[in-house]
């Protein structure tokens, strides 16, 4: 007879189900996993260490690249840390733009989970349907700050500038003839106001078209229903924030229980789901997406009716206009201190978390007074859902791997640093 | 939601001398423990029904070396490092934060793995980032460095250029590790203002 005994396997750095860098060392009996080892880092850059030598402000880049697929988020948690050891507010419009791009990020966020999970486990047009809306959101910040996606947008008082009265057209290529562009361009007719409306009257369509795909999908039930199950006391054991707690059955959303920006003035529902498996997740997933598409129209409705400045008028934190600054020798010394000193933030410490798509992004801020941060700690959701995966993979087989991996939705930007 | 004032009197009334200090900055509420109580403190914050703090949402590291060196007048802590525990309670919506300060030359606090697990890798971090032992967490091993790492990286007299660097040589037919061949530089000094500094009337 021969000698069973249970081996080791690897699993990554470039796998690529592994969603980025994750190496696992995987100890199975057969195709059971016994253990999982993550062994994370690959991607370390030190963002932490490397924000606490620059000035505030120009750490706000750093905070797109962490978890690269929610920007936005991001930068929301780390200006809003800022804000409140200065103890200033934004002012009202440039709060509802913070929520409908927040929201914006959100269905990125989630289009890309959709379109990567279903790959994962065989959905292979998901994942086409997915970046084709992607498409339309990334326009939006490009034209609202020039960049597809790391948009340094949000700044400390507000946001960088208000929002463009015209989107930019195509124009006809080799491929494109004029009457391909003409129709690309009809929904660009308009202000960004105009185009985000238009996305929102057909978004709920496409979200309708994925779920005909996969909610009843019996593939994709087998593959989901029961993987990965996390009772709601060990979710909150575990640190689980955002939709991993979410599908667990516990109503915990920071944009409700804690509202921040403009979310307290706004209508919408959270989604909570029954078994806590990676089905129910998915299901949480997909209202989300429906819900950010009412936010994000509550906020166009606004923000069409509600002109005025998006940027605290503090010559001490935000860049005096370029016409100010021609003729105006002070606020051409203001202009220049801020982007070269910076400006101090009184000494103190602050935490402060915003709901990112994953999850719970928190930035802990400790100032001593100077131009530069003392401490930065930037709490990524993803870190502490990923360090539960042997939990939840335990007992399962090795295919169940890619789909837990999937479900925790993870990025390795915002888990390494 | 409860008040920080009345988390204060609670959490004094129940754990008195542990909490050394308790301080509130910007609406939160900061206890400065007992750095050898710090497993106890926890387990009450934990349990007990009026404060109960179900999740650990952030741990980790703080390197005081150098705080405030620029101006004089900003008041330094005594022991070099402190370990940060954000502590939040989904049923009262309430959040804490737990400050343990440690000394320089045994950097040793309990491990609060048993009371929350999710404090195994935030453990972990801190341990490789600041080199701050965990006594009793099941597991301490680097999480975010190279295999093979020296130092400890997010240290304040750790340089932000590094040590090493890696390179692949030709001739071993393997990567290698040699000293920096870069230089460290500051681009924007670290300066102090006080309060009202470029004033319209300074």
């Amino acid at each position: 007879m021969t000698e069973i005994r249970n081996y080791t396997m690897n699993f990554g750095p470039q796998h690529p189900a592994a969603h980025g860098v994750l190496r696992l060392v995987m100890e199975m009996d057969g195709e059971v996993i016994e253990r999982l080892d993550p062994h994370i880092g690959l991607l370390h850059r030190g963002t932490e260490k490397l924000a606490e030598n620059k000035p505030f402000n120009q750490s706000i880049g750093y905070m797109d690249r962490l978890d690269y697929v929610s920007m936005m988020c991001n930068e929301h948690g780390y200006v809003r840390a800022i804000e409140k050891l200065l103890g200033i507010e934004p002012p009202e419009r440039a709060q509802y733009i913070r929520v409908l791009f927040d929201e914006i990020t959100r269905i990125l966020n989630h289009l890309l989970w959709l379109g990567t999970h279903g790959l994962d486990l065989g959905a292979m047009t998901m994942f086409l349907y997915c970046f084709r809306e992607r498409e339309d959101l990334m326009d939006c910040y490009e034209a609202v700050s020039g960049a597809r996606m790391h948009a340094t947008y949000y700044r400390p008082g507000g946001v960088y500038r208000d929002l463009p009265n015209k989107m930019p057209q195509y124009e006809p290529t080799k491929i494109h003839g004029k009457k391909d562009v003409a129709r690309m361009n009809e929904s660009r007719q308009g202000s960004l106001l105009d185009f985000i409306w238009n996305f929102t009257e057909r978004f709920p369509g496409c979200v309708d078209d994925y779920e005909t795909l996969l909610t009843d999908n019996r593939i994709w039930k087998q593959r989901t229903v029961g993987i990965g199950v996390v009772t709601p006391e060990r979710a909150l054991q575990l640190g689980f924030t955002g939709v991993m707690v979410r599908g667990s059955g516990i109503e915990w959303d920071l944009r409700k229980k804690r509202p921040y920006a403009a979310y307290d003035r706004i209508d919408f529902d959270i989604p909570v789901g029954v078994t806590g498996d990676c089905y129910d997740r998915y299901l949480v997933r997909i209202e989300e997406m429906r819900q950010s598409n009412r936010i994000i129209r509550q906020c166009v409705r606004w923000l069409k009716q509600n002109p005025g400045l998006v940027m605290a008028d503090n010559r001490k934190i935000s860049p005096p206009s370029r016409g100010e600054m021609k003729g105006d020798m002070e606020s051409l010394i203001h202009h220049f201190k801020l982007f070269t000193e910076g400006y101090c933030v009184p000494e103190g410490e602050a935490y402060a978390a915003v709901e990112a798509p994953k999850g719970e992004f928190g930035c802990y801020v400790i100032s001593d007074g100077a131009n530069k941060p003392y401490r930065l700690k930037i709490r990524a959701p993803g870190f502490v859902h990923l360090s539960s995966i042997h939990e939840m993979c335990r007992g399962h087989m090795l295919a169940d791997v890619v789909a837990v991996i999937g479900t925790q939705d993870i990025v390795f930007g915002e888990i390494d640093r | 939601m409860a008040t920080n004032e009345v988390i204060a009197a609670r959490a004094t009334q129940l754990l008195g001398d542990a909490i050394i200090n308790t301080k509130e900055h910007r609406g939160e509420i900061t206890f400065e423990i007992d750095a050898s109580r710090v497993r106890e403190v926890c387990e009450s914050f934990r349990d007990n029904p009026s404060l109960q703090c179900e999740e650990l949402i952030d741990l980790c590291g703080v390197d005081y070396s150098t705080y405030g060196q620029e101006d004089p007048s900003v008041p330094r802590p005594s022991k070099r490092f402190a370990v940060v525990y954000h502590l939040l309670s989904v049923s009262h919506n309430h959040r804490i934060r737990l400050k343990a300060f440690i000394g320089e030359d045994a950097p040793v606090i309990d491990s609060v793995v048993d009371v929350w697990a999710s404090a195994n890798w935030f453990e972990r971090e801190a341990f490789d980032l600041f080199g701050i032992v965990f006594e009793g967490h099941p597991d301490l091993r680097r999480i975010l460095t190279d295999y093979g790492f020296i130092g400890h990286p997010f240290r304040k007299d750790f340089p932000l250029i590094g040590n090493v660097e890696m390179r692949y040589d030709p001739e071993k037919g393997r990567v290698v590790y040699q000293p920096v061949t870069i230089d460290a530089r500051t681009l924007v000094p670290r300066v102090i203002r006080g309060e009202g500094f470029g004033d319209r009337d300074s």
